[in-house]
């Protein structure tokens, strides 16, 4: 049907496409279908069950009552999970925050060195960026293995610090910091290159100017070359602080290492355990929608960006 | 001028020390992979791989269970990337050769679900495809990874489809050419490097793929290979690790998708920034 269609087209030659086509709509079909099986109805699961009560009871077959907000009330009425949300924010901003200035720090030093330099250095962040999450995940729980790992031996070199045998995994404290390190590492490369790229953007006569004026070194990156970079700056960090806010795969791994105990939950783990563990879906659906709003009200910023560009 | 020389000649060192220290746990990696366990549990790490051996890789793959884990990922893989990049193809044509009602809020659902954490949907997801009795199978959670990439990749083909003239195509057909003929003889071959970006992208993605995995694919038979991997540090709760073989496992996981990104790299970065290359 749609190959008469361009037959017909073809015939009259000069694109005439104000005709409203029925194409596109055929060619969207596939994407579509796809989408709203594989994420338009679970969100609308979701969304449905976190009104009702479903737990193991239900799992065998007994009807699924409405409890309209109970869920979200018992929630939101307990503390633990208050303390998970709280710890995944304060993880998300302290990371994100971290690896954007790690990443612009990296990327003005790719500008300001040599060719030969700057190549060694994108070779090893590519190196990094590429591994498979799950094979960093390994790596780093070997390095920052308690009783063989290199990170002690190294900093136990250091004199006056006692790191022999140092359980890094033991406290949360300790634990989110080696989360953040490792999640830091993964993300510098993307942010450094992004940044970069952005720089490279930044004319030389421009440069060139503002060293004529006499700018100091300071006064160049804050009043010139910060503002430039400013919008792949907001989208960059927008993106990593969507991205740390899913570290389920980093922070299950450490917990395979260390303890899965619920105070190094953050909120991917719990929401994992609370269903898969405790059969609890009905509060797990709702800890899912405070996450997906969460998110959404996140990405909000960066889909607002892009559709703007896309528009023009 | 000699000040200048002095920082830059600073700037340089702190550039490949830093270099140094990214590149540092790949390095490390493949250096314990060649290790016996028995240098390994030396208290001075050995820093060069002197003296190794392919002892750990020989063990790890003697288990059956890599093979399997691998048959299961390429599987995945697979059809993630057919379905993946077909869907994402037709849809990629027609948001940038027509303007059409809907176009917009296709365009803006593409980037919210691009945005969706699997953290907020496996539970449902788990529930859905455990229902139509599609745990532990290549098709269940194809589906689901299907439907996770789609969206980045509508946005990658995109750049590229936008990148071809419609001209080029118009000519053609004034040539005599049908529009579905024109298409595949002038601007298909064109999108050919697209179709290989965004195949490796979806590639890589499958690939990869951990959290959706872990709750899928609860049969230790249908595990993919980070399933797999992550179970070895599973293991070390119970037992000794032999981090030469964990490292040999990891280095054999990582090292085909390194190749691979070095690809892709560039498309994926400005995919995200600036919402795929514009034509």
């Amino acid at each position: 049907m749609s190959v008469a269609t361009s037959r017909h087209t073809a015939a009259t030659v000069t694109p005439r496409r104000k005709r409203r086509p029925v194409l596109p709509y055929w060619l969207l079909i596939p994407a579509i279908a796809i989408l709203i099986v594989g994420t338009g109805y679970p969100t609308a699961w979701q969304l449905f069950n976190s009104f009702r009560e479903y737990g193991l009871a239900q799992q065998f077959g007994k009807p699924a009552p409405w409890v309209w907000f109970d869920n979200y009330k018992e929630l939101l009425g307990d503390s633990q999970f208050w303390a998970v949300v709280l710890r995944s924010l304060v993880f998300c901003g302290v990371t994100a925050a971290v690896t954007l200035i790690i990443g612009l720090g990296i990327a003005l030093l790719m500008a300001a060195v040599g060719r030969t330099v700057r190549i060694i250095l994108q070779i090893s962040m590519l190196l990094a960026w590429a591994m498979p999450v799950v094979a960093s995940m390994t790596v780093w729980t070997w390095l920052f293995d308690r009783r063989r790992g290199v990170i002690n031996y190294v900093l136990d070199m250091i004199p006056g610090v006692d790191m022999y045998r140092f359980n890094w995994l033991a406290e949360p404290l300790t634990f989110f910091f080696v989360a953040s390190v490792i999640v830091t590492w993964m993300s510098v490369p993307f942010v450094a290159f992004s940044l970069y790229a952005g720089l490279t953007q930044v004319p030389e006569e421009v440069l060139e100017a503002t060293d004529l004026d006499g700018a100091s070194r300071t006064q160049r990156l804050r009043l010139v070359i910060l503002p430039i970079i400013r919008p792949v700056m907001s989208i960059v960090l927008l993106l990593q602080i969507i991205w740390d806010l899913r570290v389920f795969t980093q922070i299950t791994i450490l917990q395979d290492a260390g303890s899965s105990a619920t105070e190094f939950d953050l909120l991917g783990t719990y929401i994992y355990k609370l269903g898969t563990g405790s059969q609890h879906f009905g509060t797990a659906a709702a800890a899912s929608v405070i996450v997906l709003i969460i998110t959404l009200i996140v990405s909000g910023g960066y889909v607002w960006r892009i559709m703007k560009e896309d528009s023009k | 001028m000699n000040r200048r020389r002095g920082r830059r000649i600073g700037l340089s060192i702190l550039g490949v020390v830093l270099a140094l220290i990214w590149v540092f746990p790949v390095y490390w990696m493949i250096n314990s992979s060649f290790l016996s366990n028995r240098t390994l549990q030396r208290f001075t790490p050995t820093w060069l791989p002197f003296g190794g051996s392919m002892r750990n890789f020989k063990a790890v793959l003697a288990d059956g269970s890599f093979f399997n884990a691998l048959g299961m990922s390429i599987a995945v893989a697979a059809v993630t990337v057919v379905f993946a990049v077909l869907f994402a193809f037709l849809a990629a044509i027609a948001i940038s050769r027509f303007r059409f009602r809907g176009r917009a809020s296709f365009v803006l659902a593409v980037l919210l679900i691009q945005m969706l954490p699997a953290e907020a949907l496996f539970i449902a997801q788990y529930k859905m495809i455990a229902s139509v009795n599609l745990l532990n199978t290549v098709i269940g959670i194809s589906i689901i990874y299907v439907a996770a990439v789609v969206p980045f990749t509508v946005w990658m083909l995109r750049g590229f489809v936008a990148g071809v003239p419609a001209e080029l195509e118009e000519a053609a057909m004034v040539d005599g050419l049908s529009r579905s003929r024109a298409f595949f003889k002038i601007t298909f071959p064109l999108l050919m490097p697209g179709l290989v970006a965004s195949s490796i992208y979806a590639f890589l993605q499958a690939w990869n793929e951990f959290t959706v995995a872990l709750v899928l694919l609860t049969k230790d038979e249908s595990q993919t290979l980070p399933l797999w991997l992550r179970g070895f540090i599973q293991a070390s709760a119970t037992r000794e690790t032999d981090w030469g073989q964990v490292m040999a496992a990891s280095t054999l996981v990582a090292v085909p998708v390194i190749i691979f990104f070095m690809f892709v790299q560039g498309r994926i970065s400005s995919g995200l920034v600036s919402g795929a290359v514009k034509g």
